[in-house]
């Protein structure tokens, strides 16, 4: 199971407490686990990636391992941890507005 | 209280969240409830006149985009539902803020209208300018793209707010009829429910624009009309408050002895379809009443002659704005008037503006008000 960490305010939209687990086929990437994310919790569907495009919405951030991959393509495999559990992979906030 | 109804409640959106205030015919006391989805700009929230207990809400974020919040219980729950807006075909480019073309891109919903007869239909006023139709209760929208592809849309440009459309006006006489406006682009009109418009805009003269009484490029704040006469519109433009007679076919300015005739808000009577309502603010950068007076202006002729309302108001050192879909009315007997400021405050008139008392003093800035008149 992958597990997922997602900004509070999305939580609040999915329903949802705490970090999430996914199922997400092998390659782990970017694209399947939110593809995943998206099709367990439709409410967040163009609250992470822009509708039509996909892409990252600009204010968020993806983070694995203690880097960031938000410029990373989307099919790149993720870190070895996340794909097998013992690290989530964050979707996160910029800190912005003072 | 007898008339309309006997209960009034109050919906109003915030910077950072969503409040329902509720009240007898009376007006006196008011629950409070919210905020709902707290930290989320609430750009507009508003009730089904087919069915009060149908509420749509626009909940936009810079981080999280955009949802559209459903209520099936006069807003105590919420349900998430259609947030893709999609223009049609290849949207094209509208001018920048220098002059040079921007590609068309939806930002977030500044206005949601939902229909006079079907609680399932609703519109949606959107940045980038466009509009928008659902007729599944908000689960999938369609472009009315007639608007944006009209001819002038490559000439239109964002006021310093945005490239919003804020305004949508149902002509309960004639399903087909609807009036919109745009900042800053000015008001259009459709005759046959949104597949063609037209420009409304003679009349309007407006010194910031190249040409003062160019056919589009006006930045209209606000339209109100009086259900009863569609014929009849009253507009806050960006300086000027403008009337028409001709469903738009020509205005003229009705400013009369205002202060000062820049603002945002103007709302009609809900009995009285010549009198009117306008906040008066100093100027398109001092985003503040004149002299640091709150004050609601009221013509009962229809505009040029004004009388200050202060009873209740702030009267010294007060620097809130109101914006333009921040106020409203009710249809009980005694007309209820409400608006809320940047300052948090929701004010209240249940005596058509002869007195005013803030039935909320302390929620984030507002960003619009609505009111249902309730059995």
């Amino acid at each position: 199971m992958i597990r997922v960490v997602i900004p509070a305010h999305l939580r609040t939209l999915a329903g949802v407490d705490g970090e999430l687990c996914l199922e997400v086929d092998a390659p782990v990437t970017p694209r399947r686990i939110l593809d995943a994310l998206e099709a367990s919790y439709p409410v967040l569907r163009g609250a992470i990636r822009e509708h039509g495009t996909r892409k990252r919405r600009p204010w968020l951030r993806f983070f694995a391992c203690e880097e960031d991959l938000s410029h990373q393509s989307p099919d790149e495999p993720l870190p070895d941890p996340v794909a097998q559990g013992r690290e989530p992979f964050f979707v996160v906030g910029a800190i912005a507005g003072g | 209280m007898a008339g309309n109804g006997n209960r009034v409640r109050v919906l109003v959106g915030t910077r950072k969240g969503a409040f329902v205030l509720e009240s007898d015919g009376k007006r006196k006391r008011w629950d409070i409830a919210g905020p709902h989805f707290g930290g989320w700009e609430m750009y507009h929230i508003k009730g089904s006149p087919v069915d009060p207990n149908r509420i749509y809400a626009s909940q936009t974020s810079g981080w999280f985009g955009q949802m559209i919040q459903r209520s099936d219980d006069g807003g105590k729950t919420w349900e998430a539902v259609g947030n893709e807006f999609a223009y049609n075909g290849v949207p094209g480019t509208h001018q920048w803020y220098d002059g040079t073309a921007h590609p068309w891109e939806f930002k977030r919903v500044w206005h949601l209208e939902p229909s006079l007869t079907d609680a399932d239909t609703v519109y949606a006023g959107v940045e980038d300018a466009a509009l928008f139709k659902s007729a599944d209760g908000g689960k999938t929208w369609s472009e009315l793209s007639g608007l944006r592809e009209h001819g002038s849309g490559s000439k239109w440009q964002p006021g310093a707010g945005g490239m919003g459309l804020h305004t949508i006006l149902l002509d309960k006489f004639n399903p087909e009829r609807i009036f919109i406006a745009i900042s800053a682009a000015g008001a259009f009109r459709s005759e046959d429910g949104g597949k063609t418009w037209k420009p409304i805009n003679k009349g309007l003269l407006s010194q910031y624009i190249p040409d003062p009484d160019a056919e589009v490029g006006h930045c209209v704040h606000r339209i109100a009309m009086h259900p009863s006469r569609p014929q009849t519109l009253f507009m806050q433009k960006h300086w000027d408050v403008m009337r028409t007679d001709d469903g738009g076919d020509h205005w003229h300015e009705v400013s009369g002895n205002l202060p000062t005739d820049f603002g945002f808000v103007i709302d009609v009577h809900a009995h009285e379809p010549e009198t009117i309502y306008v906040v008066p603010i100093k100027s398109d950068s001092e985003h503040y009443p004149p002299d640091g007076k709150l004050r609601v202006y009221r013509s009962r002729g229809g505009g040029n002659e004004w009388e200050a309302l202060t009873n209740g108001l702030p009267q010294e050192h007060c620097y809130v704005n109101v914006l333009r879909d921040a106020m409203a009315v009710d249809s009980l007997d005694s007309c209820g008037v409400y608006f809320g400021t940047t300052g948090g405050q929701v004010y209240a008139s249940a005596d058509s503006g002869d007195t005013w008392e803030a039935i909320a003093r302390d929620l984030p800035a507002v960003l619009s008000v609505e009111v249902q008149t309730l059995p």
